[in-house]
């Protein structure tokens, strides 16, 4: 499995790459390769620095952090709670991140778009990460029972908040006025629509931080990972850990639905090829899961912007179009 | 058991009148009881009697037809998936039916061609038939978590795609009414597809309640008992798929109301779905008419939500479900 990892990471940068460069070209302003790269590193005309520099450039590189943000979490969930279909969207801290910003539009004045004041940029991605800190303690709280919170129990209990927040969401949209409804939807369906270089301040940090100290704590969690007894027996305080991981899982799930809003199913995906690539030990499982996830959503983001052009497609809801059939055909699979 | 049946049967329908009752009163114009009386049966053509003939008469019928039809369906796939949290839109079939008319009601050909209710049916079956494949492929060892998880993931696609036709077709907002659900377009004609499709079914419902329980002990022993697990399961769900087609045509997506009834009637009446299926009728009938004036009146003139009633009623019945579940 090592052997392996030395082929995919390098298969998978290149992939990364090539599907970069192919999100650069592909647009409804039509450019060249030659023109790319002179506006990337000489300045263009302005219509070409604002395709590039102002929409393609900091789009592509959102996605690849919320790539590696959601596969993170998504591999931590699984490993802690041993259940191979946790996912950060799937058990309802996505929904309540988005929930909170919902609301948070809901009560806000009405400035739309170019309106915004950087305050609110700033502002709504520590709300949206209230929103995921109290749909996660919430889902503990409620799973918790005799100082464990077992291996199914988070997850049914994640599922169901998720559909109750999710009929609260809708529950508010109804009462919204056309443009703070369009505002809320780029949240709820989860879009990188109006994605910015202030974006990436947001996520980079934080997400290049956790992921280092996953990395480095990866033998727990591969410990964590196969069971609650040997865990125990190999002397790891194991709902300790859990619990650190899981508010690790959590930060990073947040940070990720502060500035694209709610996607699922990339925490799933990206996992599953890469364990079945290189293998269940996290130190690789981790970065080759970052690699894939990050191919996913770039991928996904630019037929998202161009497929139906002019109009555009949110992210989050292609993704689960593309995640559903993935993971049904996993349940159908691992019986 | 017989007795503790009757009085269940006696309490809701008693409660179910006196919902009806409120709901033909109460709303933005309170009508007295006369008033009902006289437009019911002296109809004068005045403007109370139109309220109360061509609105509220509908919407409460409607609201107690959807709702038994609604926790029978629940009853019925808790039966044959042998799992308590099978309810019809955990497992996405209202969802696949909301698609539907979503659809619909993007396309205006497609709309003249079926209709909503149609379309909903079309949804239904698709949906229907991706539960039947879970329910009969994994029956023997379904565990909660994996038949929940199948139906997260398939209504999640289901409300995909619906966001993507809504999308496309310029009616997001809409997608936002079609999924909380309610009553407010409920006329006669919803009336009379509800109530002859809901009887229909109802009765082979009750016609497939022995076979049912045989099921919901387990497959070898429905096997030794000369029962064919397939062939029944694929019965019950050709029946609950017109069941949710026309509630979801009618009144849109309404969560939870086939998880709570079966819940607490199971508590009071036991296992035997012979009787669970006709009590869970008639118990979700009471609850959602009286959901339903709750969403009138609390917020008059203004209507709330009726999902909202019936989610926050319905959550607490699925986590304590939940937690129960041996880890």
């Amino acid at each position: 499995m090592k052997k392996r990892m030395t082929a995919v990471m390098p298969v998978g940068i290149v992939m990364l790459l090539a599907i970069c460069l192919f999100a650069l070209l592909y647009g409804s302003y039509e450019m060249s390769l030659g023109q790319i790269f002179k506006t990337i590193f000489y300045g263009g005309t302005p219509s070409e620095h604002v395709a590039v520099w102002g929409i393609r450039l900091p789009r592509i590189l959102v996605s690849i952090f919320i790539g590696v943000a959601l596969s993170a979490s998504g591999c931590t969930m699984q490993g802690v709670t041993r259940n191979p279909l946790a996912e950060p969207g799937i058990i309802g801290i996505n929904a309540g991140a988005t929930l909170a910003v919902v609301l948070y539009i809901a009560n806000q004045s009405t400035m739309y778009y170019s309106a915004l004041g950087a305050g609110t940029l700033i502002f709504t991605p520590l709300i949206s990460m209230l929103g995921a800190f109290a749909a996660a303690g919430l889902i503990y709280g409620l799973a918790y029972k005799k100082g464990d919170t077992g291996r199914n129990r988070l997850i049914l209990v994640g599922v169901g908040i998720n559909i109750a927040i999710s009929s609260v969401v809708v529950l508010f949209q109804l009462s919204m006025n056309k443009g703070s409804y369009n505002q809320a939807l780029t949240w709820t369906n989860g879009s990188l629509w109006g994605t910015g270089f202030l974006y990436l301040a947001m996520i980079a940090p934080v997400t290049v931080i956790i992921f280092a100290v996953l990395i480095y704590k990866s033998r727990t969690l591969d410990v964590l990972s196969l069971g609650d007894e040997i865990a125990t027996g190999l002397g790891i305080a194991v709902e300790k850990e859990r619990k650190k991981f899981l508010f690790l899982a959590v930060l990073l799930a947040s940070a990720a639905v502060a500035v694209a809003g709610n996607i699922a199913f990339v925490g799933l995906i990206g996992p599953h090829i890469a364990q079945k690539l290189v293998g269940a030990v996290h130190r690789r499982k981790l970065p080759a899961a970052a690699v894939i996830s990050a191919c996913l959503v770039v991928l996904a983001d630019t037929l998202a912007r161009n497929l139906f052009s002019p109009v555009e497609i949110p992210l989050g809801i292609l993704l689960s179009l593309i995640g559903v059939p993935y993971f049904i055909y996993l349940m159908i699979r691992e019986r | 058991m017989r007795r503790r049946m009757g009085f269940v049967f006696i309490i809701a329908f008693i409660l179910m009148a006196a919902g009806l009752l409120a709901a033909t009163c109460l709303g933005a114009k309170p009508l007295s009881m006369q008033v009902v009386w006289d437009s019911i049966f002296n109809y004068d053509g005045g403007l109370d009697a139109m309220l109360v003939r061509d609105s509220r008469l509908p919407r409460a019928l409607c609201a107690a037809v959807v709702g038994g039809l609604l926790s029978m369906a629940g009853a019925v796939m808790q039966g044959i998936t042998r799992n308590p949290i099978a309810e019809p839109s955990i497992m996405g079939v209202t969802q696949g039916a909301t698609l539907a008319v979503a659809v619909a009601s993007v396309n205006m050909s497609v709309y003249g061609l079926l209709g909503n209710t149609f379309a909903a049916l079309i949804g239904a079956v698709a949906s229907g038939f991706l539960v039947l494949l879970f329910s009969i492929s994994s029956a023997r060892n379904m565990s909660l978590s994996r038949l929940l998880m199948a139906g997260t993931a398939i209504s999640t696609f289901f409300l995909s795609m619906a966001s993507v036709v809504a999308l496309l077709g310029n009616r997001s907002q809409d997608l936002a009414f079609w999924l909380s659900g309610g009553f407010r377009t409920a006329t006669w004609k919803y009336v009379w597809m509800l109530l002859p499709v809901g009887s229909l079914c109802a009765a082979f419902a009750m016609m497939l309640s022995g076979k049912i329980n045989i099921i919901s002990l387990g497959d070898d022993t429905a096997v030794g008992l000369g029962v064919k697990p397939v062939q029944v399961r694929i019965q019950s769900v050709a029946v609950i798929i017109p069941m949710c087609a026309v509630c979801v045509a009618a009144a849109g997506n309404i969560a939870f109301v086939g998880l709570i009834i079966p819940h607490i009637i199971r508590k009071i009446l036991g296992q035997d779905y012979r009787r669970l299926i006709p009590a869970s009728f008639i118990c979700g009938a009471a609850l959602l008419v009286w959901a339903d004036v709750a969403a009138k009146t609390i917020n008059m003139p203004y209507e709330t939500p009726i999902g909202l009633f019936s989610s926050l009623l319905g959550i607490p019945v699925f986590i304590s479900l939940v937690r129960r579940e041996k880890s």
